[in-house]
């Protein structure tokens, strides 16, 4: 059997190794995108502040790994697929036969409709590539300006900071990561940020870029106007899903899957972020982060080697560092209709947990200024684990989650 | 044959000296607040529950690692946090449905239970043989799903 995965991060690597586990004797080739060996995206931000080489970002630390395991790693490109006749197209024109394939070639930065974003200065963070770019923007004495307060922008917010640069971060919602915060966290996570020295702009948009004199640039911010030296745009991602433009393939906000992660093509399947996979929570969502891309790689190599594997559907998870205020958002923290809530907020000291429930389960929380067994909070949601009277307990004391968990998972 | 921690809550009287022999092992110092190992008291119960990693098989932690800081131990089956590897991303602790991998904030690295090389520091301190070294196999997901299981017996048995 030749199976072919197009795109190596965390999702083809996974899909990769499991494949080396459990269709012995298969060739099994790796097509990866980018020139460095295969790396992870999310490490980019500590090569940014220095505590890593480009070395530590990646994936596999081991000499000779993918070799050792009959993983073939090649660089390519894939430019076009054949469902028909079952091939890839790569760059340069090779021709890549496969009998099954994944495609875990992840998402990239978009741009939005705003002028100037194309003049040099302007950079996302979102290769080694990008670090490169910026690094010698960054540090003491520089100026920047972050267009984009979602998760990975509030990650890169951490490494600007860090960094020593003066930082303004502009976010057109009205709250600093409005997907995976609530009104009441993401402004503690302003008011914190705005207390370490970061100027945080929300509800505002970017009008324009234009060329400053000596290579920097002047930011439009609807009025105000701002020179920096860099400009780095966190304001969303799509899909790399542009060669299977003509394959057949459906893609929406990311390709479709079914429970079993197999595309509409027979032969195809998708993980990663470039996946719309099945949500734990309900319904189908792209959830981009690590773990999910690691989960929706081995269980579609699972399937692809012809064990049947369900997937029981990724839960949203998120752990932020803002600054050195940890919060941590799971699940659907707003909660649901006919579903119940509870709360403890503590303003002054940032600290803030919120828990949601629908009948016996927990389905969703949020926390601020926690990083003790946190992924607790996972396992109570994700297992899911059946409260009986800790939901009342936690209704009146939602800070007992992982007492919750020990009794209701061990006999005590 | 691998081998883990189990712990016997019955015979836990939450005297906290697993706590201080982990973090003084580890840390250097007498702070529970650092140890691997963590007791949760259960005062309705009368009861006290030492609480640490299970080496699950399954091992969240170390697939959802995106750098490889986290490695198998060959020798004790342990998984064991390379500082050195370690960004300090916290994915792992998040990942970990269990909360048995925390982020530490000063050092900027996550900790968890190593189980001292096979020479565990809170079993030989336990007074009371609440904390036992034995053979253990489950893995990650069967021991997710055992424990969900019990938690439904658990609802007809202990309405506390
Ligand atoms: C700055 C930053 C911080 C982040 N922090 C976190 C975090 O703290 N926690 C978290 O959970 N997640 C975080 N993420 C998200 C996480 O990195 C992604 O969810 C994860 O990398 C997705 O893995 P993937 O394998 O699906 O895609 P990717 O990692 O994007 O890998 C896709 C690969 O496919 C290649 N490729 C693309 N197109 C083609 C093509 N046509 N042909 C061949 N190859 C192709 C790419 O070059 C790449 O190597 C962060 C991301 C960024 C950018
Ligand atoms: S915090 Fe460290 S050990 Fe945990 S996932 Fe991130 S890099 Fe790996």
């Amino acid at each position: 059997m030749t199976y072919v995965i197009v795109g190596a991060g965390p999702a083809g690597v996974a899909a990769a190794e499991t494949l080396a586990k459990t269709a012995k004797g298969s060739e099994i080739i790796l097509v990866g995108g980018e020139p460095e060996p295969p790396y992870s995206r999310m490490a980019i931000p500590y090569v940014l502040t220095g505590s890593v080489g480009e070395d530590g970002t990646y994936l596999r630390k081991t000499e000779n790994w993918y070799e050792d395991r009959n993983i073939r790693y090649i660089h390519g490109r894939a430019e076009s697929l054949s469902t028909g006749d079952s091939a890839l197209r790569l760059a340069r024109g090779e021709e890549m036969k496969f009998e099954k394939l994944l495609i875990s070639t992840g998402a990239r930065p978009i741009k939005p409709p705003v002028p100037g974003l194309d003049l040099e200065g302007v950079h996302h963070c979102w290769t080694l590539e990008d670090v490169r770019n910026i690094k010698g923007l960054t540090g003491e004495g520089k100026d920047v300006i972050l267009i984009g307060a979602g998760f990975i922008g509030s990650i890169i917010l951490e490494a600007l900071l860090e960094s020593g640069s003066n930082l303004t971060v502009v976010e057109a919602e009205d709250r600093m990561v409005p997907r995976m915060m609530n009104q009441v966290a993401g402004n503690m996570i302003k008011a914190w940020c705005e207390k370490k020295g970061v100027t945080v702009l929300t509800s505002t948009r970017v009008a324009g870029v234009a060329q400053a004199d000596g290579g920097r640039l002047e930011v439009d911010l609807g009025g105000n106007k701002k020179t920096v030296d860099l400009v780095v745009v966190a304001a969303g991602v799509k899909p790399n899903a542009d060669f299977l433009e003509g394959s057949g393939i459906e893609v929406e906000d990311g390709i479709l899957v079914d429970n079993h992660l197999k595309t509409s093509a027979d032969n195809v399947y998708a993980a990663g972020d470039c996946a719309k996979g099945p949500d734990y929570s309900g319904g189908w969502s792209v959830h981009a982060i690590q773990p999910t891309a690691v989960e929706h790689g081995r269980i579609a190599a699972l399937n692809m080697a012809g064990q049947v594997t369900p997937y029981k559907g990724s839960l949203q998870m998120n752990v932020l560092d803002t600054a050195g205020l940890i919060s941590t958002s799971v699940g659907l923290f707003d909660g649901v209709e006919g579903g119940e809530e509870a709360e403890d907020l503590n303003e002054q000291r940032f600290k803030y947990i919120r828990l949601t429930f629908k009948g016996d389960y927990m389905i969703g929380a949020l926390t601020l200024g926690r990083t003790d067994q946190v992924g607790v909070l996972r396992g109570l949601i994700h297992t899911p684990v059946s409260l009986g009277p800790w939901k009342q307990k936690l209704m009146a004391d939602p800070a007992k989650f992982v007492e919750a968990y020990i009794d209701r998972t061990q006999v005590i | 044959m691998q081998k883990s921690l189990l712990m016997i809550p019955s015979k836990c009287t939450g005297c906290s000296q697993c706590e201080l022999a982990c973090s003084y092992a580890k840390e250097e110092a007498f702070n529970a607040a650092k140890s691997r190992i963590k007791i949760f008291d259960f005062p309705e119960k009368s009861r006290h529950v030492p609480y640490t990693c299970t080496q699950c098989a399954e091992a969240w932690c170390m697939k959802a690692c995106p750098v490889d800081a986290i490695s198998e131990d060959k020798k004790t089956g342990a998984k064991i946090v390379s500082a050195e590897l370690c960004v300090g991303c916290k994915v792992c602790t998040i990942a970990c449905p269990f909360g048995t991998i925390n982020y530490q904030q000063d050092t900027g690295k996550v900790v968890k239970c190593d189980l001292c090389g096979g020479d565990p520091e809170c079993v030989k301190i336990c007074p009371t043989e609440a904390i036992l070294y034995v053979n253990a196999d489950a893995t990650g997901d069967a021991r997710m799903r055992e424990w969900a299981a019990k938690s439904d017996e658990a609802s007809d048995v202990t309405p506390n």
